[in-house]
């Protein structure tokens, strides 16, 4: 997933393939939100406050990232983590997917 | 995404509870549609109206995806189904608390998810119609169930 746009919220660790590793199971998952044709900027502005404590001001560039990017990576952690957000996300009907950050 | 303001239709009160100012037929209207969508969400699991409520989680993964929707599809849908059947119960109230406003709030945009998914709108499209156009009074109430979201998310981020 390295072509994906760079993490704004996320801490960046930097690994190189070097030849069939298997998935580090200690690296972190990232949480994207797609944009999509329906959801409201104000409405994906305020879940992303709402369901991460965000400033509007950070959910505001993230929501803008999303309109203008077509995605933006708003959290990242743990799997188990990153399943609650991409489901709350899922909740609040916003297009949401998980990856593990390579 | 779509940009969307207008005025006010959810007002709070200093006890925190908000007071609700739409009329009679857009109540009746509201707890229809929540009628409805509830109906949609208890049938047929497949329909394709619904796939935009039951998104992948794993864009990358097929295996982990199929897990996920055993695993959390059925939450997933009694989350949606809790928020309508509140949408449902209290769309007459003159008040109502900000948990019900919350509830409103996505059970608004799933209905607006429906919908749009149907109407297969674009972020360009202004939704007007000309009047004899068949899905002009679909878009129209997309265009209402849009102001209504923007409204509940306005009263809430006050």
């Amino acid at each position: 997933m390295a072509s994906l746009a760079a993490p704004t919220t996320a801490p960046v660790e930097t690994w190189s393939p070097t030849g069939d590793v298997e998935v580090e199971p200690d690296l972190p998952w990232i949480v994207i939100v797609w944009n999509d044709p329906i959801n409201l900027m104000s409405y994906v502005t305020f879940v992303l406050q709402k369901l991460f404590g965000y400033s509007l001001e950070k959910a505001t560039a993230l929501m803008l990232d999303v309109h203008h990017k077509g995605r933006a990576v708003v959290s990242s952690g743990p799997r188990e983590k990153a399943e609650l957000d991409v489901f709350r996300l899922h909740e609040h009907g916003l297009w949401a997917t998980m990856t593990q950050d390579t | 995404m779509a940009l969307f303001r207008r005025r006010a239709l959810f007002e709070r009160r200093p006890d925190g509870r908000f007071a609700l100012h739409l009329g009679a037929d857009e109540r009746q209207l509201l707890a229809g549609l929540a009628d409805q969508l509830a109906a949609l969400l208890d049938g047929e699991p497949d329909d394709p109206a619904l796939r935009r409520l039951f998104p992948a989680a794993y864009h990358d993964d097929a295996e982990r995806e199929a897990e996920w929707q055993v695993l959390m599809g059925e939450d997933l849908r009694n989350s949606r189904r809790t928020a309508l059947e509140t949408l449902r119960a209290t769309a007459t109230r003159t008040e109502v608390t900000e948990d019900e406003v919350t509830a409103w709030m996505q059970a608004v945009n799933s209905l607006r998810l429906v919908l749009g998914t149907r109407l297969d709108v674009t972020e360009e499209d202004t939704g007007d119609r000309p009047a004899d156009d068949p899905d002009a009074p679909a878009f129209a109430l997309y265009g209402f169930l849009s102001y209504l979201l923007d409204r509940t998310v306005d009263s809430l981020s006050r």
